[in-house]
């Protein structure tokens, strides 16, 4: 916090005390997280106020209480220049099918306010760079799921912007196309440059494409660290023995490993590497089966039965 | 020493950009030209431009065939006003708008495509602007080009040349009340729904039924005799409001019954004061409507 100026000239989304109620519910209560350039996921379970963050970041709705800075800019303010300097892909459809995905994209720049010949352009470049070719030129009506995920992505990134928020990219696709929509989102930044808030409610594949994580439920923010502090804290090993569970906990608890039962099975956090050895010898000294040995992820769930409130500012 | 070989394809990478960014107003501007082509079915598939182009056959031909009648026979004049054109083709007006008020709002509601929009730098009234101009313009061409004919026709006829350019100035005008009449009703109902056929049948329902009834009762109104009734009740109907304010502010000839349209300077006031209201109105609405419609 020394270089408290410092840390501002190179943050990009500054939230303070940001809340949004609405008649019936608070989608997000005082929301205080800074962002830094890089991959930034944003987790939370449906419903936990990402999307309702999205829009206020981009000035489409006003906040009830508090503000946010977005590149520096007033999101009460400075809309308009705000959403010309960011992309925005949404979660849901927003494709209309009977134009072919380079009409689109070109017209798409032109509302970003590119000029025609940059547009065709830039529309050229963006289409290659997100994986379409030939097909460019077809009706988006015919496009499977991904590919029209990439048409999402490129219409975000097609006016060059500082920033893009990207609302859950990986929305039903299957594992081949989750894994390279999340390469291409890992490439957006640091190929081409451009910071990435991408929401996902699965912490898991946010993991492997993030530098920094910030997880918010019910409008609050739960939890905001770099990726490799979140790792740490969330591997956990699932160990599941033939027999003498309690014992094989009291053993493992005695060496100083954190531990609990989930019914048939031992889940034991992960210090270091010197924790699958203890493990390991455990299970040998009590001279049962060890019938599997894995590694988890907490799910968002586990986070929030361990984190409460208290974590209402952090900067990542 | 070396030279680069000519023949290799370099893989350049991300470029970033550095050129113009124009702003709102240029935004603005692109989405009133792609909607206006949209219209028409430009820049959409081959389905899409069937309806907008015979539409605007039809709406040409009688034009051509009255032209050419006009110059084989030994005519004076015109066998119609210039301002009767449209008020005779509604009917082909009227589908045109149910065919294409829908394919400009009621598809980006129901593809999400104007949350798109709303991302980009341009505000709730950019949209309805550029929509509402674009699908006014795209009438006026519909509707201005068959009386150009006419015109051309006339000229090349050696009709009078007085006669024909005032008349063709005032149906120009007319025409331009009726785009922006016809384009707010239009989009007013295609903006209340996502679906398409919802659109196109609410269109359709409100011209045909409004000019239906407002016709049949004007006709017992005509039987009993109260030619007064007869004119009022022409503010009812989109047609039969553009036919008033016509007659009265620039001398067509009224299509009503018994001819008996607006007479009163203060009638004629009345008919137009609606026809801005309603042109108003509608874009006002609009403008509620999409501020509902913001990110989802």
């Amino acid at each position: 916090m020394a270089c408290a100026t410092n840390v501002k000239s190179v943050t990009v989304i500054a939230t303070e005390g940001l809340t949004k109620r609405y008649p019936r519910v608070t989608a997000l209560d005082r929301l205080t997280v800074d962002v830094k350039p890089g991959v930034t996921g944003l987790v939370g379970a449906n419903g936990a106020g990402k999307s309702t963050l999205i829009k206020l970041l981009l000035g489409l709705s006003s906040a009830t209480e508090g503000g946010a800075r977005v590149l520096g800019l007033d999101v009460a303010t400075d809309g308009a220049q705000i959403r010309a300097r960011v992309g925005y892909m949404p979660e849901h459809d927003c494709l209309p099918p009977d134009v072919s995905a380079t009409e689109f994209v070109v017209h798409m720049a032109r509302m970003s306010g590119m000029p025609a010949t940059a547009a065709r352009e830039r529309t050229a470049d963006t289409l290659r760079h997100v994986g379409l070719y030939e097909e460019r030129y077809r009706p988006i009506g015919g496009y499977s799921t991904g590919m029209k995920q990439r048409v999402k992505l490129a219409q975000a990134l097609v006016h060059d912007p500082q920033l893009v928020l990207l609302d859950e990219p990986t929305n039903g696709l299957d594992p081949v196309g989750r894994d390279e929509m999340l390469g291409l989102i890992r490439r957006v930044h640091t190929d081409f440059g451009i910071s990435v808030l991408v929401t996902s409610h699965l912490l898991g594949e946010l993991e492997r494409t993030s530098d920094h994580i910030v997880v918010i439920d019910g409008g609050r923010l739960l939890r905001a660290d770099s990726t490799s502090d979140f790792t740490q804290a969330t591997a956990s090993l699932a160990v599941e023995v033939t027999d003498s569970e309690q014992q094989l906990l009291e053993k493992l608890t005695a060496a100083g490993l954190t531990a609990h039962a989930d019914g048939r099975l031992l889940l034991v956090d992960i210090a270091d590497d010197d924790s699958y050895d203890t493990v390991r010898d455990a299970v040998a000294e009590l001279g049962v089966g060890l019938v599997r040995m894995e590694q988890r992820r907490h799910r968002i769930a586990e986070i929030f039965r361990g984190e409460g409130a208290g974590h209402d500012n952090h900067t990542v | 020493m070396t030279t680069t070989p000519s023949d290799v394809i370099h893989d350049i990478g991300y470029r970033h950009y550095d050129g113009p960014r124009l702003g709102r107003a240029y935004a603005r501007r692109s989405l009133y030209a792609q909607s206006l082509r949209g219209a028409y079915g430009l820049g959409r598939s081959a389905k899409s431009k069937v309806m907008p182009m015979i539409l605007f056959a039809v709406m040409c031909a009688p034009a051509a065939i009255i032209v050419a009648v006009a110059i084989g026979t030994s005519m004076t004049k015109l066998p119609i006003e210039y301002t009767r054109y449209a008020i005779i083709m509604q009917t082909v007006i009227s589908l045109f708008l149910a065919a294409q008020a829908p394919q400009s709002v009621s598809l980006d509601l129901r593809f999400k495509v104007t949350p798109l929009y709303f991302s980009r730098p341009i505000e709730r009234i950019d949209y309805v602007a550029a929509k509402y101009a674009a699908l006014a313009t795209a009438l006026f061409i519909l509707t201005a080009v068959p009386v150009t004919i006419l015109y051309i026709g006339a000229l090349l006829a050696k009709f009078d040349f007085g006669d024909a350019t005032s008349g063709f100035a005032k149906a120009l005008v007319a025409e331009l009340l009726l785009s922006l009449l016809y384009a707010g009703l239009g989009l007013l109902i295609a903006a209340l729904t996502p679906r398409r056929g919802f659109g196109v049948a609410g269109i359709i329902a409100l011209f045909t039924l409004s000019f239906g009834a407002v016709s049949s009762v004007q006709a017992v109104a005509s039987v009993q005799g109260s030619e007064s009734a007869i004119a009022w009740l022409g503010l009812f109907s989109p047609i039969t409001l553009i036919d008033g304010v016509q007659t009265w502010w620039l001398g067509a000839s009224s299509s009503y019954v018994d001819n008996a349209g607006p007479s009163s300077a203060f009638a004629g006031c009345v008919f137009l004061l609606v026809l801005l209201a309603v042109i108003g109105g509608t874009f006002g609405l609009l403008m509620s409507r999409y501020r509902k419609v913001g990110l989802s």
